[in-house]
């Protein structure tokens, strides 16, 4: 230790390197923290452990191939970047998808959100050491994964959706069973709250932690539950609604101080809205077709669009051009929720303690493998 | 000559192993009751339902490489695993597993000995065990471990204080700190003492959970943030001494808390006649029985919360537990006073 | 017979690790060897029959107050002593005033203890033995009852001061 004047020993921050191989930063991340004591001064987010290159290889491969890598990206709720990106170059050809496709899509889209607000659920609680939840919730989403594997012979990465429509019609009996799980899933949600929802520890641990408010929320560029946590009622499928959920009646949870304990509430009460948009759509069924009118040869006009839908972690949107002559995208852009969402990280936990640090990561849910595509 | 060496040694050596095995199978009772808790079936592969898996265990980490971080202090990392795992082993010897029984012919007492500062023993080697800790975070020579280590000792002295405020009230209520007295007190005072102190009983149970670095005071291995903890760098059969010792603190706690608060050997209402077919059951099968099923709880309650941070826990140590603590004693010194 | 084997190798052992704390380089390392040295202290009051300063010594010395040290010495990590500690006379000085003083203090011990040989301690041992803490706690609330205030209050003292110091803001 070098002395200076007055002073007999230096204090120097401890810069900790959390990841790329950590347990809970949920895959990839990196986060290099600058410590004074346990408090963090400064951090910064390092991504990129997990770049494929989607976007790019897209950009070669035709239309209907793309799909399949759609899937790579937010690899938990796969389903719904199917959606996304089907709506999107339907967007661009003008293409009508029957009615019964649209409510197969908006049934599959909310069973994807529990079942990725499930994994969340478990990691989140497991982060803050509840480790029983975890297991819980992963028992739930094996009955989703099952409900998938019946639907499209996957449990991950499902391919479930064609330009126009869906590529096969449910399963008999698949609907019946989808009620069911519904049945045993409101259930389980309030096995969750039990264990958690009035759990004084798990109240310390997250009342307080990791405010943002919705002004920042906003110009940080948040969309999904981090957002609404934070009191905003942004929810597309409310608000530029796509598939069937303009038939479906739902409401949107938003909580009020932005911190981790609201952005919990509003995922468990999406948890039950979801449950009631499932129902909804399977019991108002209707008959028909499943894909709308597809030409052989999927080549859009020249033009660009843009169009978001609302995944389990927030916006996901698509930017496409096309340049009308070849079957492949000119450009294919991404905006994946969890790498926007991940920008606020610094931001939250500047101030608080490791400890906190994990309990955040979890808490704006992010998955690598969408946010270095 | 059988009475001064040889009795005290066969018992040494079958409380020390009998401690042992027990630590192993406790692991594996964590496993099970985590598993049932959790709707899985836990460890089912080595022999009927797993039963075997503690040897299975035992077998590969003494076969696994006994790694030393190239920068790490050799002499202090491997003298760390073993300050842990001395003073959780020889606290038994002050634990009565039951009274002085009648073995083939000679009076045998079911316990090692008996000295009149039993209970301050038990303390004073237990503040002991924080050395292993400390030391063997610094001496890894890793930033992780250093953390956890901080955090690990920082809580052990914090809740020690509690918990040694905690005994001076039980001390007051027996007027002994010989551990075989006390049991045999709560025999006089026809009450286990758990009647007579609940609160200090929550009290050592909570500073209990936290002494022994378990959920959800498991800040100095919170596998989520520090990545293991202080023993992040051990590996082989010096990590698995870390582990085991934690085990047996746990039994250490839960044996201290059955002699003060749940009557020790004692059957339950030994003095109420109808209940005395329960006086059939052996004394020490009683001691077992009870210490079980606080170690039971310790499982349940592991299974179940999820983890304080480490600045809390602080403030719940220094700004509840030890001024309720003091209001206790005070409040036992004064009920002795009058009463 | 056994008892003065017992002492004697206890002695040594204390007086070695009692070398070892100051000769050590690294600080860690002398902050262990002082455990040593008060877990072998205490193995003596044992052998004195006061379990209960035994057990004292272990609990308060060596798993509370050196416990503090080796946070201190670890935290601060002193490879190498400040410069601002090296002015070697004034030290020196210092130095040869306390040993000068100890050896005083130690001559006086072995005068005095020719001069009136210890009492009967066979007599007390038995009785020491089955109710050491009674015996302290007696002594320590009548003989000795004003040191014993006094201590604490320096204790009080010490505690007020260090929460002052580590809170600047009160």
């Amino acid at each position: 230790m070098t002395t200076h004047t007055g002073q007999m020993f230096d204090t120097e921050e401890l810069v900790i390197n959390m990841g790329p191989q950590h347990p809970s930063t949920h895959g990839v991340l990196r986060v290099v923290l600058r410590l004074d004591g346990e408090k963090v001064v400064s951090s910064d987010v390092v991504i990129g452990y997990l770049h494929r290159g989607i976007e790019k290889l897209s950009e070669n491969r035709n239309w209907t191939q793309i799909i399949l890598l759609t899937d790579r990206m937010d690899y938990v709720a796969a389903a719904t970047n199917n959606v996304g990106y089907c709506q999107t170059v339907e967007k661009l050809m003008q293409i009508e998808v029957p009615r019964r496709a649209r409510y197969i899509r908006t049934a599959i889209c909310e069973l994807q959100r529990i079942a990725s607000h499930c994994l969340w659920l478990g990691t989140h609680a497991m982060d803050i050491g509840a480790m029983t939840v975890f297991l819980y919730a992963f028992r739930e989403r094996e009955l989703i994964l099952d409900l998938f594997e019946e639907y499209c012979g996957a449990r991950l990465t499902y391919n479930s959706m064609r330009i126009g429509g869906l590529p096969l019609d449910i399963p008999v009996g698949w609907d019946r069973k989808v009620l069911e799980f519904c049945t045993i899933m409101s259930e389980k949600v309030d096995e969750y709250e039990e264990l958690l929802t009035h759990n004084r520890i798990w109240l310390e641990r997250t009342r307080g932690i990791g405010v943002i408010t919705a002004e920042q929320a906003i110009a940080i560029g948040l969309s999904g539950p981090p957002l609404r946590g934070s009191g905003v009622p942004r929810d597309i499928r409310k608000d530029e609604p796509y598939a069937a959920y303009d038939e479906m009646k739902f409401d949107v949870p938003v909580g009020t101080s932005g911190d981790t304990y609201d952005r919990y509430l509003v995922r468990l009460e999406e948890f039950r809205q979801s449950i009631r948009i499932i129902r909804q759509a399977i019991q108002g069924l209707p008959e028909g077709p499943i894909v709308g009118k597809v030409p052989r040869l999927i080549k859009p006009p020249a033009g660009e669009t843009y169009h978001a839908i609302e995944s389990p972690k927030g916006e996901i949107g698509y930017f496409i051009v096309s340049d009308g002559k070849s079957t492949n995208p000119y450009r294919f852009r991404v905006r994946p929720p969890s790498f926007c969402n991940l920008q606020a990280l610094p931001q939250l936990i500047k101030g608080h303690l490791v400890a906190d640090v994990v309990a955040l990561i979890g808490s704006i849910d992010v998955v690598l493998g969408e946010v270095d595509r | 000559m059988i009475d001064t060496y040889l009795i005290p040694l066969v018992k040494i050596l079958f409380v020390l192993n009998a401690t042992l095995i027990g630590v192993t199978y406790m692991v594996l009772l964590e496993r099970k009751v985590i598993a049932w808790v959790q709707v899985r079936l836990g460890p089912m592969r080595v022999g009927p339902y797993g039963i075997l898996q503690p040897i299975a265990d035992a077998v590969k980490l003494i076969l696994k490489e006994d790694i030393t971080p190239t920068r790490a202090d050799k002499w202090v990392f491997t003298a760390a695993p073993i300050i842990v795992m001395v003073p959780a082993l020889i606290t038994f010897a002050v634990i009565p597993f039951g009274p002085v029984v009648n073995l083939f012919g000679r009076q045998v007492p079911l316990y090692i000995t008996d000295v009149n500062v039993g209970l301050l023993y038990i303390v004073s080697v237990a503040s002991i065990g924080v050395y292993g800790i400390i030391l063997g975070g610094w001496a890894s020579n890793s930033k992780f471990p250093l953390l956890a280590s901080l955090r690990a000792s920082a809580q052990l002295i914090s809740y020690e204080v509690a918990v040694t405020m905690t005994l001076v009230s039980m001390i007051m209520t027996a007027g002994t700190l010989s551990m075989v007295k006390i049991v045999e007190s709560q025999y006089d005072q026809h009450l286990w003492f758990i009647f007579v102190q609940p609160v200090a009983f929550v009290l050592f149970f909570i500073g209990g959970l936290a002494e022994t670095n378990r959920a959800p005071f498991d800040m100095a291995e919170a596998e989520q943030e520090l990545t293991g903890g202080f023993h992040t760098e051990y590996s082989g059969m010096r990590f698995a001494l870390f582990f085991l010792a934690e085990y047996a603190n746990m039994i250490v706690v839960s044996s201290v808390a059955t002699t003060l608060f749940l009557g020790g050997w004692l059957a339950p209402f030994p003095n109420v006649g109808w209940l005395s077919f329960l006086g059939y059951v052996p004394s020490w099968m009683w001691f077992l029985l009870k210490t079980f099923a606080f170690l039971y709880v310790f499982l349940w309650v592991r299974a179940t919360l999820p983890r304080y941070r480490y600045d809390q826990l602080m403030r719940l140590g220094w700004k509840v537990l030890i001024p309720i603590a003091i209001a206790n004693v005070v409040v036992t010194g004064i009920v002795k006073v009058l009463f | 017979m056994a008892q003065s084997i017992a002492f004697y190798v206890l002695s040594t052992f204390i007086l070695g690790f009692a070398v070892l704390v100051v000769t050590t380089r690294n600080t860690v390392h002398a902050v262990l060897f002082l455990v040593l040295n008060f877990l072998a202290v205490a193995a003596l009051y044992v052998l004195l029959t006061a379990q209960f300063l035994a057990v004292i010594q272990v609990l308060v010395y060596a798993g509370g107050i050196v416990v503090l040290y080796l946070f201190v010495v670890m935290l601060v990590n002193l490879k190498r002593p400040p410069e601002d500690h090296m002015a070697p006379q004034r030290h020196n000085w210092i130095g040869f005033g306390l040993s000068a003083l100890v050896l005083v203090e130690l001559g006086a011990i072995i005068g005095y203890g020719a001069v009136a040989p210890a009492g009967p301690v066979g007599a007390q041992t038995s009785d020491l033995a089955l109710n050491n803490v009674e015996r302290v706690g007696m002594l320590l609330y009548t003989d000795y009852l004003i040191p014993f205030e006094v201590a604490s209050m320096l204790l009080l003292v010490a505690m007020v001061g260090a929460i002052i110091l580590a809170k600047r803001e009160l």
